[in-house]
């Protein structure tokens, strides 16, 4: 797990030891009330069903973006559930207790999570969210395309569109690492697109990158 | 003694001394009758002694010291001066040698009339000594006076000698007019030899007229105005230059450029540099010639082109023959033209000819000259000292690993199907494959060689235990060859279906084998049997490419055990095998070759495996002992230590850096994208 969100459960940790005023016990009592709708009494949790119905209640599909934030907000640990904690610790940052509130502190995070140092980490949270398997630390390329498109999509449109290009008719690579998601954000930022000028090989970019920037050398030499 | 010597006074004494001077004057001044007698000396000699000894006031020492310089002074002034001067040039110098030689004879003998003076005035008072005060005279009087005219005169006369008539005070203004005429009209050998000569007789020159001490600041100055000034011109001469030397193995002029070039600061640079270039384009020229002939070839015949490659090693190494003669003879095992012989063969040894990469070229010129039946019929000295050659070559590849797989494909080929020359002769090319690349490169090879000096071992006990055993017989002559895992290649092993007979030759042997050895796994490995197609596919559970191959050696070869329905040259799964009970030959051991598989592919895939694993380890190595490390610097110790078996691609490593990072072996550092850390 990465500092930073061991930093925000530690947090979580403290607030809950400290004596809880009255006020935000009625709050805590109000976010628990709202898990309970929405959980599955057998597991404690919010399950895949439980998360579906909270997307309809919110009007949102279940593949929005946004849906990603909220978990991101939660430091959720597991694709498709929601433990009360990772509950309590998401809408108590975002001070929703209802699902009128969630519904209008939704739109306040796109704008959270849109500020530099937080995109980052967002960014690193949604690839690591979507390894499901035990030890897995690999996504394989259509998933890595389809989380590209949610994630960086409205920021790199057209760096985010030939990249999935090149990954689907590439036959090297069938899985991205963590470094190589990372990179690609770094490459987003860093390097003018389409020219490329600024794009040096020699230095350690990974190299499934080096490869992509020559097939894109490569198609505007030879259209 | 006699006390009663009389006493002598100075002017009388002195007056005997000068009757002896002025002998002395005669004798230098010419052509003379007199000459000095032990007994005139003896005389002058006496006469100083008792001046010198006698009691005070009549101790003459001092006086005739002072007296003594005067002589020459007198004579000098006198004589010599007036001498010189009324003669110039040429001839002022030749007064000039013979007063000095005529001078250091007067300061001789003077020395030795005063001798005495020397043995005590002198020393008790710490005065000069006599021949130092009759040289010092010399040079107070004579050279202080003229020694600018001297110099002059000095160098008219060099300059005179130089160029007849010509008179000429400036070295390098004449060279640099010489040698810009030489240029245009000379051919570069020919200027070569003119320079060579210049040089040559400005250093006699020099040693006689003048102090050695100007030799060196001389020969510079000619150098520079004949070499320098005119290098790039001179080598670069269109039909005569270095290129045109090398061309015309032209080693004489070659030799007279190194001499002269070596002498002048960074001269060899652009002979090394043309030299380079020269051999590297000989070498590619090697290349393209082997290209054309390949392709020619394929359009005929596929078969032969291994001919074509075996002409090509031979020439490489008779290019490296030549040019390393070059290399020690011509330029004097200079390390500049050794690095330019290398880095030219490294360039055009990497090329490859028609797909085939030199490591393989070379791996199968020797096994052809190794293998029984070979191309090459050879002696076993030449064939050591031919493969001694070739190895030299592979300082010069960079895929060293791709020629030891390929090296010991062939050897074990030539091991197990009994092709090799003999077991000796294999061992002692691998002590020199093992000299040339270390023991890492060959130790598997070793290995293989001892297995089946083993095998043949067992394989005499394994006949005796038999005659032991004769129930256990299975009536079948048997051969196992027990191998070690690791040192071969690897076969494929599959669960063949045995004929009987056969199964039971297998048992007999793993009994045998339990007998002599514990803990031993015996692997079986066939690669030889015999309906239609598919049933003896089905029966010997084999892939296709195997069954086609079999069938192919048993069937359609020289050899016909098995007769084919229809009769035809290529096996198809429409085909039909039965045993042909008509077939004899008259020798009684007769061998059917089986067709080659397609190794290179094999072989090539196996090295980029090997390859990845030793990328991987030197990785780790490196980040290991650094912890952290920028990138570039990663690479670059990478390529360095792996750089003894193979030059590793950048991007393989890159893939590799990719991989250790998923493993957990790396991560990049979370503010330096270029740099990595090691996760222990």
């Amino acid at each position: 797990m990465p500092r930073a969100s061991k930093r925000k459960s530690d947090a979580v940790k403290s607030s809950l030891a400290e004596p809880a005023p009255k006020k935000a016990t009625k709050e805590v009592e109000r976010i628990d009330n709202f898990f309970a709708s929405y959980a599955n009494t057998s597991i404690g949790m919010i399950d895949p069903e439980g998360v579906e119905k909270l997307c309809s209640d919110l009007s949102v599909e279940h593949t929005d973006v946004r849906i990603l934030m909220l978990a991101w907000k939660m430091n959720a640990k597991k694709q498709g559930y929601f433990t009360q904690e990772e509950w309590r610790t998401g809408l108590k940052s975002l001070r929703a207790d209802t699902l009128k509130k969630l519904k209008k502190e939704l739109s306040e995070l796109e704008r959270e999570v849109a500020k530099p140092n937080n995109f980052e980490d967002f960014y690193r949270f949604s690839f690591r969210y979507c390894l499901t398997e035990d030890k897995q630390k690999s996504l394989d390329i259509e998933s890595v395309c389809v989380l590209l498109d949610l994630v960086l999509g409205p920021y790199f449109r057209l760096q985010i569109d030939s990249f999935c290009d090149y990954l689907k008719i590439q036959k090297e690579y069938k899985v991205v690492n963590m470094d190589q998601w990372t990179n690609f954000f770094r490459f987003c930022q860093e390097i003018k697109f389409p020219e490329l000028e600024n794009y040096d090989a020699c230095q350690a970019w990974p190299l499934i990158l080096d490869n992509f920037v020559e097939w894109l050398r490569e198609k505007s030499t030879h259209p | 003694m006699n006390n009663e010597r009389k006493t002598i006074d100075l002017e009388q004494g002195w007056d005997f001394m000068q009757k002896g001077i002025t002998k002395l004057k005669n004798i230098l001044d010419g052509p003379t009758e007199q000459h000095f007698s032990s007994e005139d000396y003896m005389m002058l000699y006496t006469t100083i002694y008792n001046m010198c000894t006698q009691k005070p006031p009549h101790d003459y020492s001092q006086q005739l010291y002072e007296k003594y310089r005067e002589s020459f002074e007198e004579y000098i002034t006198s004589t010599v001066l007036p001498s010189l001067r009324e003669k110039h040039g040429e001839f002022m110098l030749r007064e000039l040698v013979r007063r000095w030689s005529n001078h250091k004879v007067m300061v001789r003998w003077l020395s030795r009339f005063f001798h005495y003076l020397d043995r005590y005035f002198i020393t008790r008072r710490s005065l000069p000594a006599l021949k130092e005060v009759g040289l010092t005279c010399f040079r107070d009087l004579v050279y202080q006076e003229l020694h600018g005219k001297v110099r002059d005169a000095v160098i008219s006369l060099i300059d005179q000698e130089r160029e007849g008539e010509q008179i000429d005070r400036d070295t390098s203004a004449y060279y640099s007019r010489k040698a810009s005429s030489w240029i245009l009209e000379d051919s570069c050998p020919d200027y070569m030899l003119k320079a060579e000569e210049c040089l040559k007789r400005e250093k006699d020159r020099v040693s006689h007229y003048l102090h050695f001490s100007s030799e060196t600041k001389l020969l510079e100055k000619v150098q520079n105005e004949l070499l320098s000034m005119y290098a790039t011109q001179l080598l670069e001469k269109e039909h005569s230059g270095c290129h045109a030397l090398l061309r015309d193995d032209k080693v004489d002029d070659l030799s007279r450029m190194y001499r002269l070039f070596s002498k002048i600061p960074h001269g060899l640079d652009p002979v090394s540099s043309i030299f380079k270039q020269h051999v590297a384009a000989e070498g590619t020229a090697l290349v393209k010639q082997a290209e054309d002939a390949a392709s020619n070839k394929k359009a005929e015949k596929r078969d032969v082109v291994g001919l074509q490659e075996q002409v090509f090693v031979r020439k490489v190494i008779e290019l490296h023959d030549k040019y390393m003669a070059y290399v020690n003879d011509c330029f004097m095992n200079h390390t500049l033209f050794h690095k330019a012989l290398k880095e030219a063969f490294e360039i055009f040894c990497n090329k490859g000819v028609s797909g085939s990469s030199s490591a393989e070229l070379l791996a199968t010129f020797c096994d052809n000259i190794l293998k029984k039946g070979g191309s090459e019929k050879l002696s076993d000295e030449a064939i050591e000292d031919t493969l001694e050659k070739a190895f030299k070559l592979l300082a010069y590849i960079s895929d060293k690993d791709l020629f030891a797989e390929f090296y010991r494909k062939k050897l074990a080929r030539r091991l197990l199907f009994d092709k090799s020359a003999n077991d000796e002769h294999e061992r002692s090319i691998l002590t020199k494959l093992k000299q040339q690349c270390g023991g890492q490169f060959t130790s598997k090879m070793e290995g293989m060689v001892t297995d089946l000096t083993l095998a043949k071992e067992n394989q005499s006990h394994f006949e005796e235990y038999l005659g032991h055993n004769t129930n256990v017989n299975p009536g079948i002559d048997l051969t196992v060859t027990v191998l070690t895992t690791g040192f071969w290649p690897s076969y494929k092993s599959f669960d063949l279906n045995l004929p009987i007979e056969m199964v039971k030759c297998v048992e007999v042997f793993k009994e045998y084998y339990e007998t002599k050895t514990k803990h031993r796994k015996l692997t079986w490995v066939y690669s030889l049997d015999r309906l239609s197609y598919q049933e003896i596919k089905t029966q010997l559970n084999l892939s296709d490419d195997d069954v086609i191959r079999l069938l192919h050696s048993l069937s359609c070869a020289k050899y016909k055990i098995l007769t084919k329905e229809p009769n035809t040259k290529t096996i198809s799964p429409n085909d039909y095998f039965e045993f042909n009970s008509k077939f004899t030959d008259k020798m009684r051991r007769i061998k059917i070759p089986l067709p080659p598989m397609d190794e290179k592919k094999k072989v090539i895939e196996d090295v980029d495996k090997d390859r990845r694993y030793a990328i991987d380890a030197s990785i780790v190595r490196i980040m290991k002992s650094r912890k952290v490390l920028g990138y570039q610097q990663l690479v670059m110790e990478c390529v360095e230590q792996l750089g003894r078996m193979f030059k590793p691609d950048v991007k393989a490593i890159k893939k590799r850096i990719e991989d250790l990072i998923t493993r957990d072996y790396l991560e990049r550092d979370k503010d330096n994208p270029n740099l990595f850390r090691y996760l222990a």
